[in-house]
């Protein structure tokens, strides 16, 4: 074996890098925000009177759910512009994102709401609380801490799910990688590199998440 | 633009071939690694269970895609002449491994500890406790979440295309730029998918369902 490795390329770049990292947290963090949103109307959507529109809402997920995130994301990228509709790259990554963490978002916060049970909130009244005081801390809170742990994994996950992004050119930071490595031919110390970057980033968000639970829903339940 | 003929539907049956045999290499090498992962994990040894806990730590922190780059470029290095197919499929193998030893480590600890102290009150050795006791249990406990690892598994092999592996997705891609009708062969590849690995979510959610009930 006679190769050396020759980081000192790859970290002669390192400005790219953390702009790359930015890029891949702005992403992430647009596309968690999408996701919660189609998340929640599903969820809404799911309960309606409508046959159809239950309907429609369980295909979408089944759909999303079971085909790959790359055939997703090229599918909306070349039929956004046949709809009119003319996006930066990743702005479409986002939108491609959102949706798929959308569908997993929307299975996650409907077994949240049907965790609750409907004598806690037969309780709530009874004790005089308002509708409101009812929805906060009966519904809402417990129905969070319930999907709390898996709606964050999933969301670690869309995270790592942002390298797909590279393939319509998005920017973050795999594209910033692959523009590197063409430049330097260093290929191993490049995705090695970044391979660590993506693992201080999700240890920071599992980090984060983990505070952030411990601060909210410490309380007890029995 | 072009049709999409038998030509171009033979290509992507192709890729499929690929795809499959892909998903099928990486859950049977991932499951004997995987057992071994998830067996080192539940061991007595602290060292094993730090050095487990670590290399799954580091497959589930990481995206598939940048494993893929890795390995990929990283078996090129160790000078053994490799083609793609044995670096994608050493890859999905080491990915496959450390989510399924992770979820088996999940099963091996829900086996109810009685079990364990029954068997060695029965005098059993390690491994007749495990292959005969512990683990057909956990195998059954693990059922459901093994199925969604393959579909996921399924899924990621689509990640080959962007290392330049030509399966179902490159294909796709391929014809695409060929016929330039990317939402009809798009949509078909999506549908391929979606036939295969619906079958299995629904199993696997079935499964579960009727697992829960028998334990209530």
């Amino acid at each position: 074996m006679t190769y050396t490795f020759d980081f000192g390329a790859v970290l002669d770049r390192a400005p790219e890098l953390l702009w790359g990292s930015l890029g891949t947290l702005g992403l992430a963090l647009a596309g968690m925000l999408l996701a919660l949103v189609i998340g929640i109307l599903g969820v809404v959507a799911r309960t309606s009177k409508s046959e159809i529109t239950r309907t429609l809402v369980i295909a979408f997920v089944e759909v999303v759910r079971n085909t790959p995130f790359l055939v997703q994301i090229f599918f909306i990228y070349f039929a956004l512009p046949l709809m009119g509709i003319r996006l930066n790259p990743t702005v479409t990554a986002v939108i491609a994102l959102g949706i798929n963490g959308g569908a997993y978002a929307i299975e996650i916060i409907r077994g949240g709401v049907e965790s609750v049970s409907r004598g806690q909130i037969e309780a709530g009244f009874a004790l005089g609380l308002h509708k409101a005081d009812v929805f906060r801390l009966i519904v809402l809170k417990p129905a969070l801490r319930a999907i709390y742990p898996s709606l964050t994994s999933q969301f670690i996950m869309l995270t790592l799910t942002t390298s797909v992004c590279t393939s319509i050119a998005a920017y973050e930071l795999t594209s910033a990688a692959q523009r590197i490595e063409s430049d330097t031919f260093r290929s191993f110390e490049v995705y090695f590199t970044v391979t660590a970057i993506y693992l201080v980033i999700s240890t920071l968000m599992m980090g984060l998440f983990a505070l952030i639970s411990r601060h909210y829903f410490n309380y007890p339940t029995r | 633009m072009g049709p999409i003929g038998e030509n171009e539907f033979f290509f992507l049956m192709q890729g499929l071939k690929w795809t499959v045999l892909l998903a099928i290499v990486g859950f049977i090498g991932g499951g004997i690694f995987g057992i071994l992962i998830a067996l080192l994990r539940t061991s007595k040894t602290k060292v094993a269970r730090t050095i487990t806990a670590g290399y799954i730590g580091v497959f589930q922190g990481t995206p598939l895609l940048m494993q893929l780059f890795v390995v990929y470029y990283g078996v090129a290095l160790l000078g053994i002449e490799v083609n793609a197919w044995i670096a994608v499929a050493i890859a999905f193998t080491l990915h496959a491994s450390a989510f399924l030893g992770e979820i088996w480590r999940g099963s091996i600890e829900a086996v109810p500890k009685g079990q364990t102290e029954a068997a060695n009150a029965l005098g059993l050795h390690y491994v007749s406790r495990m292959k005969d006791v512990i683990l057909p249990q956990a195998l059954k406990i693990s059922m459901p979440a093994t199925i969604g690892f393959l579909v996921q598994l399924i899924k990621g092999t689509s990640l080959a295309a962007i290392v330049g592996f030509i399966e179902l997705t490159r294909a796709g891609q391929i014809i695409s730029n060929q016929t330039y009708r990317p939402l009809l062969v798009f949509g078909i590849v999506g549908a391929i998918y979606f036939i295969i690995c619906w079958p299995l979510s629904h199993a696997g959610s079935g499964l579960e369902k009727r697992m829960a009930k028998a334990a209530r």
